[in-house]
């Protein structure tokens, strides 16, 4: 008896793997090239370059990559706008050479063709997580009845064993919140250093 | 010394089976490169099997190393494959699923860390070309500064 399990346990040993079944979500851009490409004022942009040696090079100055997500935050949220382009749930500093509104504010990320992934992976997350943790405080600003902040809530929606009622009373607030902090990232195509 | 008793060794064993039976899924094809997926904390779980099609990259695992060499490429399935065959292989993974789960696949990278940018923002480019917009980097769980020692 013990034999025939023995046999059945090598079986399953060798032909399963305990699969890693979670990663960062993204979104391609779509092929189509635009006409005209919408006037963007240079400081509604946050430029993220990386080189092959895998420095960072965030709004010009060389950075480490500890200091990325704060500095992110302090773009996003900074709400540097006058009259109809002001931020009024902006906590940030209202400079006013920074970003004026949350939804005009544009992450661009480029990298060399020689950088290693696990970096891009690493910058990647930390601007997601720029973007998840002022979606969370505007979340829990907005809704304290939910008592819990944006990330908890998205997954609680994405989750299929939530009721569809749940999810229906879910959606409209996480488009909220997501329409006050869009994630524009744009990607740059990599330069090529021979 | 009186001998031990083996009369639960069949539950014991019939315990591990169960398990491995429930908490692991059947490999749908043996990984022919290095996958040492980086480290991320942003993340959400992949969707359900059938809406998730798979891209492995990296360097060749050292069985395959002399006969592919050591740069990095990308596996679909059971075979190794140019940047130009992912469009071909998107499309027919799309034509193979049902006709409402179409739309909304996800194409899981997993990619080795130490791959370069170079390989994957091809990879990108033509997963743009066949319009399949829903990306996952495939991670482990971790802080990101585990990716820089």
């Amino acid at each position: 008896m013990a034999d025939i399990a023995f046999l059945l346990l090598i079986f399953f040993l060798v032909t399963t793997t305990i699969e890693t079944d979670s990663g960062i979500n993204r979104k391609l851009p779509p092929m189509e090239e635009i006409e005209d490409p919408p006037i963007i004022k240079q400081k509604n942009i946050f430029t993220v370059v990386v080189n092959k040696n895998n420095q960072l090079l965030v709004e010009e100055e060389l950075t480490d990559i500890d200091d990325l997500r704060r500095l992110a935050v302090e773009f996003l949220d900074n709400g540097g706008g006058e009259g109809e382009e002001a931020c009024d749930f902006c906590l940030g500093a209202r400079d006013p050479k920074s970003s004026d509104n949350p939804d005009k504010a544009i992450i661009s990320l480029k990298n060399d063709r020689e950088t290693s992934y696990k970096v891009y992976i690493a910058v990647q997350n930390e601007l997601v997580a720029a973007y998840n943790v002022l979606r969370d405080r505007e979340f829990l600003r907005l809704f304290p009845n939910e008592r819990m902040n944006f990330v908890e809530a998205n997954k609680k929606y994405t989750d299929p064993r939530t009721s569809p009622e749940e999810k229906e009373r879910l959606k409209p607030k996480l488009d909220e919140v997501k329409l006050m902090f869009p994630q524009k990232l744009s990607e740059a195509e990599p330069s090529k250093t021979n | 010394m009186p001998a031990i008793s083996t009369a639960s060794l069949p539950d014991i064993v019939f315990m591990l089976l169960f398990f491995f039976m429930v908490a692991t899924v059947m490999r749908d094809s043996t990984l022919m490169v290095k996958n040492q997926l980086p480290v991320a904390d942003q993340i959400q779980k992949l969707d359900k099997k059938d809406r998730v099609m798979y891209i492995y990259a990296g360097a060749p695992s050292s069985r395959y190393v002399d006969k592919y060499g050591a740069l990095p490429r990308i596996q679909l399935n059971d075979k190794f494959a140019t940047v130009s065959e992912v469009g071909a292989f998107v499309l027919a993974e799309r034509a193979s699923k049902r006709q409402e789960l179409q739309n909304v696949l996800t194409t899981a990278l997993k990619v080795d860390g130490e791959t370069k940018m170079g390989l994957i923002t091809d990879i990108k480019q033509e997963l743009r070309k066949v319009n399949a917009l829903k990306i996952n980097y495939t991670t482990r769980v971790g802080a990101y500064s585990q990716n820089i020692e």
